[in-house]
């Protein structure tokens, strides 16, 4: 994505609602994936939409009911159900059944390591599989809220009430425990592995330096954080749950300690999700009302992608090499984004 | 809660004590034809013997809002389970929560209170007892957590009433009515109940905070409590209302009414009330109230769990109606004297 413009003249908003090649998927989709240049739109419940470039939409069947969550390392997506199974589904339309809990309970949450490796969680019990196959469990003090593999070495990080578990699966040590009071709901490593930060249930943000276990507490959201997203090169994080995008700066030693967090792209309407370019210093923000805004970090300047109007918006992301952007709302209004 | 009630999904908390029958309901609610679908979320999977894909086990874990205030409990599995449900949206009419047996009702009413996520789906719609008509008087001694049950109810089952005398049952009902005169009660053999008197009852529906008069027997029964009803009730002697129950002053859980025919001072109201839910609000389980305040022609109802308030204007009070407002607490060990000067110095002097 080379021009970036924005324009100028401030009083009216250059768009880029014309380029945007609709997508009809007709159910609600709660996150969108790339596996490469394919687009997969993670219906809310039984299927994935998976769409190329052209806007050719092939459906998949992956679950029985709802899907309750996704991730993906760009070869293949990794998801949870309600039906007790976790599955994966590569670009061309196969679905692997990976594992299936034996009491049927939930798969609430799921992460991939780039070496292959896959964790997920039912209740308190977090499971890893690594490329061997071999699966290790590990049981937190409480119900898991989010998972997130270190960028280096064999590490997961297990949130749950009053903390984070980071589990080493092989290693006998005992895990190491970052405590703060409440409940830790998504989890991520910066991409340089010295920070690790939950979204909490309650509108905040918590962090930790790996080094020193110093504390960093993000606060000031109206709403709770449901979507985080690194900036190109982990110099900042993009989060959801204000009425405008904050970014919190991670570039120094310390991260956002004592410094203010950048506020971008302010509308009328709450910040639901946010996707980093992956290369350059430019994000996708969705909003509440349905609007899709590009925004360059520099200076904020805004493209706009999708008008308001609609439901929320609940999926967007960039393809790896950040020619394509996807975004979707919670009633199914989806669309394409070549930049 | 700016969404229109009728949207959200009804939530209906089903507690009792163990044994007291909360499965044999829960059964019947789910066998029975009737036309809708239920969500389910239990404790013990396997207790209901009916296969349904929407029974969810959970975990009732709790854990404190970090927001200073230690009665601030939520249950985190509840958000969980209640977002997950919503991804299958309109494959069901409703959700029923059934606690364990020696659960505080407290936390999953504060999660309706406190999550954003969960208000915007769904509503709280009443919290129903099923208590055991042969053991809950013993237990009102012995299981603070019985006590608590009854203290919350919206409805009370009072289960297995055919395997006690008269005399017994109403001395159990009157034990009830001590603690909680103004849920609704109905006696069952086996839990048959009518599914309307415990499903959709809208009790925390704001705009149905209506009847705040206590219910001493069952509807119908042509006896007139508005005679006493008219001045304070009186809790501090055993006396018979001359229609055969006996009534009860039990030590620790109570309920307080307040009630003036004068204008509150809404300055002085709002203020007072927060002040009180916030001193005072571990011992105050719920509260609930129609106002009238001074030059306001709408009446604004109020109610709440523990220290946590929700209010908002209702309507206009009608041509003829008496601009009364009433108050009505439920708690342990309520300062009943703090209470009713507090209230007294909020009505204003005209």
């Amino acid at each position: 994505m080379k021009d970036f413009q924005a324009g100028e003249n401030t009083g009216s908003i250059v768009s880029v609602t014309d380029k945007v090649r609709q997508v009809n998927i007709g159910a609600p989709v709660t996150s969108v994936q790339f596996l490469g240049d394919n687009a997969a739109f993670v219906g809310a419940e039984e299927n994935v939409y998976l769409v190329n470039v052209q806007g050719d939409v092939s459906r998949v069947a992956v679950h029985s009911s709802g899907i309750l969550c996704a991730t993906t390392d760009g070869t293949r997506i990794v998801m949870g159900g309600d039906d007790g199974k976790l599955v994966s589904l590569d670009a061309s339309g196969e679905v692997k059944l990976l594992a299936t809990d034996a009491k049927r309970r939930w798969i609430d949450n799921v992460a991939l390591h780039p070496d292959g490796a896959v964790a997920w969680s039912a209740g308190k019990t977090a499971f890893i599989r690594g490329g061997t196959n071999e699966e290790k469990s590990f049981d937190a003090p409480s119900t898991v809220g989010g998972l997130a593999f270190a960028p280096k070495g064999l590490r997961l990080a297990v949130a749950h009430y009053n903390g984070v578990t980071l589990w080493f699966p092989n290693m006998t040590a005992k895990p190491e425990v970052l405590e703060w009071a409440g409940s830790h709901l998504a989890v991520t490593f910066s991409p340089d592995n010295k920070f690790l930060v939950t979204a909490m249930h309650e509108p905040a943000l918590h962090g930790w330096r790996l080094a020193d276990a110093r504390h960093m507490r993000m606060t000031g959201y109206p709403g709770r954080v449901r979507s985080l997203s690194w900036s190109a090169g982990g110099k900042a994080l993009a989060t959801s749950g204000a009425d405008t995008v904050i970014m919190w700066p991670f570039a120094g030693k310390d991260g956002p300690m004592g410094k203010e967090p950048a506020m971008l792209a302010p509308l009328q309407a709450r910040v639901s999700t946010v996707a980093c370019h992956p290369k350059q210093d430019i994000l996708a923000a969705g909003y509440g009302d349905g609007t899709v805004l590009l925004v360059r970090l520099a200076d904020g300047a805004e493209i706009l992608v999708h008008r308001n109007g609609s439901a929320p918006v609940t999926g967007l992301a960039w393809n790896a090499k950040g020619t394509l952007l996807a975004f979707a709302t919670d009633d199914g209004e989806a669309g394409l984004l070549e930049v | 809660m700016p969404e229109p009630t009728s949207q959200k999904i009804p939530v209906t908390v089903l507690t009792g004590y163990l044994g007291a029958g909360k499965t044999t309901l829960l059964n019947r609610i789910l066998s029975e034809n009737h036309g809708k679908k239920y969500a389910v979320i239990v404790n013990e999977f396997g207790e209901i013997g009916i296969d349904n894909d929407l029974i969810i086990g959970a975990d009732e874990e709790v854990f404190e809002m970090n927001n200073g205030c230690v009665c601030c409990t939520v249950r985190g599995d509840l958000v969980r389970i209640l977002d997950g449900l919503m991804k299958r949206k309109g494959k069901f009419d409703a959700i029923i929560v059934e606690t364990t047996g020696l659960a505080d009702p407290a936390p999953v009413a504060q999660t309706f209170f406190v999550d954003e996520d969960v208000q915007k789906n769904a509503r709280l719609d009443a919290v129903v007892t099923v208590a055991d008509a042969k053991w809950l008087s013993d237990r009102l001694k012995d299981a603070p957590e019985a006590k608590n049950q009854i203290a919350f109810a919206d409805v009370i089952v009072l289960n297995k009433s055919d395997l006690v005398s008269k005399a017994e049952l109403a001395e159990v009902e009157a034990r009830i009515r001590a603690i909680n005169p103004y849920a609704k009660l109905h006696r069952t053999e086996r839990c048959k109940v009518a599914l309307s008197d415990v499903l959709e009852r809208g009790a925390f529906d704001l705009d149905r905070i209506l009847e705040l008069e206590p219910e001493f027997l069952e509807a119908g029964d042509g006896h007139d409590h508005h005679g006493h009803e008219h001045h304070e009730h009186d809790h501090h002697h055993d006396h018979d209302h001359g229609h055969g129950l006996k009534h009860y002053h039990d030590e620790e859980m109570q309920s307080l009414s307040l009630r003036s025919d004068k204008p509150l001072d809404p300055s002085k109201f709002m203020p007072w009330l927060q002040n009180l839910v916030a001193s005072e609000g571990q011992k105050i389980l719920r509260s609930k109230g129609i106002l009238a305040f001074s030059d306001d022609d709408d009446r604004y109802v109020f109610q709440g769990v523990h220290m946590m308030l929700e209010g908002d204007h209702q309507r206009a009070w009608k041509e003829g109606e008496p601009r009364e407002s009433r108050l009505v607490f439920i708690g342990r060990e309520l300062p009943e004297q703090t209470i009713r000067d507090g209230f007294e110095s909020c009505i204003t002097a005209r």
